[in-house]
């Protein structure tokens, strides 16, 4: 096996006395596309913001090419970064600027290429994910589904190894999602990025996916390939993917409420 | 003991904000050579043009009419006092020394504060809550660089401006005051007060709507930068960009006037 590109170890992280991550460690090979799935609230995109270094854990530690991004100096940092490309679940495009102007932010910034060379990228990026006449559009003139695809060429434009996807498909009709794993699949095969997937939708995970890891109540229960995810006899992944209700919480203290409600406090005790 | 805790803690909380004011204030001064045209980041003395043009091109005509109308009122009353002493003249002093120092720098501060302290931390919130700005984080670019340096350099050079713009329009409602009067000539008024007042006098307005300037501007980012949750935040931190610019504005001119005071620049 060669070495992991991202390697999460022991990651801690407390929210206000709760643990929403507990001592989670995760490998991610060069290459893979790995889809983390887990209910809401299972600390997926937790980790999520941890592996891109918005957020500093509590205890543990992220790697990014055998580089500590806790620990490492800002300028390897920001080295990182740009290999690193994140589609946000929220596509947080910048309103101000069209779309095109959106993808060229990157170059513009961050290389010093030529602004002819930066427009002829720009085009093919948006090219790539089927934008190439919607350049000069807003933000807020697109749809949902065109967003998503705008802020996948600009988290591209750099040619990142690493791409990280928070809940693409969320609110998405099934054929536009399903336009979105095609366009994952794509970006695989065409320029072998490695892909991290963060999302909730099965069957999205199971088009696009090596391999699968699955968070609840902010551990990892289980990471492997398609086939040894579907023999699981875990019971929260049996329950994840035969979409089995967890049962309405009844406690004691709910019930005592209703009771008080209904003023039989006093005759049950 | 109960009211001693309250009261420091509010004070400690106070020191506490003004300290990251001040240090978020230092990052953007460092940053906004980058903003400059030709030395700075290709592009990006374009996006301070628009915050000018926003900020100071754009508050124009409500900084004119405010200093307009705070002129004619000052005139009214100073000169209904001062008629009683056969002083009316002095009303042209009371005015342009007013505005100067004191009202014409002022008056602009509450202007921009309402208008672009709560615009930028309501687009800097917005932008939070939409991962606009974590997006830049995660592209390798400081959101401080990108979004506050403009907005402060642009800050820092139109409210200046404003200020002595306001002065302007403050003078000449004096001017008015005083031609229906004392039929005074507008020439006439304008060599009475070029008199009267001093370089110093503007000069100490102009440098107290450089620190009215970089406190609206970097109170305004601030609290959009710590916008935590969704749509409601957004308004709550532009309500309180507006009371905290407004508050630190009125502590700021109280510090200043003093200084002045105590080093006789009057």
């Amino acid at each position: 096996m060669t070495n992991p590109i991202i390697s999460v170890e022991d990651l801690t992280v407390v929210y206000g006395g709760r643990r929403v991550l507990d001592s989670v460690s995760l490998d991610i090979q060069p290459g893979e596309v790995l889809a983390l799935l887990g209910g809401s609230g299972s600390g997926k995109t937790t980790i999520l913001r941890h592996i891109i270094g918005l957020e500093r854990p509590y205890s543990g530690t992220v790697r990014i090419r055998g580089i500590d991004i806790n620990r490492c100096s800002p300028k390897e940092l920001k080295a990182i970064r740009r290999t690193l490309g994140v589609a946000f679940q929220e596509c947080a495009l910048f309103n101000s600027l069209s779309i095109e102007e959106n993808v060229a932010l990157p170059l513009r910034e961050l290389t010093g290429l030529a602004d002819p060379v930066i427009e002829i990228m720009t085009y093919m990026k948006l090219a790539a994910v089927g934008l190439g006449d919607a350049g000069k559009r807003l933000p807020t003139e697109l749809s949902g589904g065109m967003k998503k695809r705008a802020a996948v060429a600009r988290a591209t434009a750099l040619d990142p190894e690493i791409l990280v996807f928070d809940e693409p498909s969320a609110g998405l009709d099934p054929i536009v999602a399903a336009g979105m794993d095609e366009l994952i699949l794509l970006l695989k095969r065409a320029f072998h990025m490695t892909i991290l997937v963060v999302t909730h939708e099965l069957a999205s995970a199971f088009r696009v996916a090596d391999r699968m890891a699955m968070l609840h109540q902010g551990s990892l229960i289980a990471v492997g390939t398609q086939d040894a995810f579907r023999a699981s006899t875990h019971p929260r992944i049996r329950q994840f993917l035969d979409r089995v209700p967890d049962p309405i919480a009844q406690s004691a203290a709910v019930d005592h409420r209703f009771r008080e409600l209904a003023g039989m406090t006093g005759a049950t005790q | 003991m109960n009211i001693l805790e309250t009261v420091g803690g509010g004070v400690n909380r106070g020191l506490a904000y003004v300290g990251g004011l001040t240090i978020q204030f230092w990052s953007a001064l460092r940053a906004s050579p980058r903003v400059l045209p030709v030395i700075g980041r290709r592009g990006r003395w374009r996006e301070a043009l628009r915050q000018m043009s926003v900020v100071g091109v754009n508050a124009l005509p409500m900084v004119g009419i405010m200093s307009v109308c705070t002129g004619f009122i000052l005139a009214m009353q100073a000169g209904a006092e001062l008629r009683r002493f056969g002083a009316l003249q002095y009303v042209m002093d009371t005015v342009a020394i007013g505005f100067t120092r004191e009202l014409g720098p002022l008056l602009t501060a509450f202007v921009v504060s309402g208008r672009s302290g709560s615009a930028f931390s309501a687009e800097i919130g917005t932008m939070v809550v939409t991962s606009e700005i974590d997006a830049l984080r995660t592209m390798a670019l400081d959101p401080i660089e990108f979004v506050l340096a403009p907005r402060c350099l642009a800050a820092m050079i139109v409210i200046p401006c404003l200020s002595v713009m306001s002065n302007a329009f403050g003078i000449l409602a004096g001017a008015a005051f005083m031609h229906m009067e004392t039929n005074l000539r507008l020439s006439m008024y304008l060599q009475y007060v070029a008199d009267s007042i001093y370089l110093r006098d503007v000069l100490t307005g102009v440098l107290k709507s450089l620190v009215f300037a970089a406190i609206i501007v970097n109170v305004g980012c601030r609290e959009g930068f710590r916008v935590h949750g969704g749509p409601d935040a957004v308004g709550r931190a532009a309500t309180s960009a507006v009371v905290w610019s407004t508050f630190l504005v009125i502590l700021a001119d109280v510090f200043f006037t003093a200084i002045f005071y105590l080093l006789h620049w009057h």
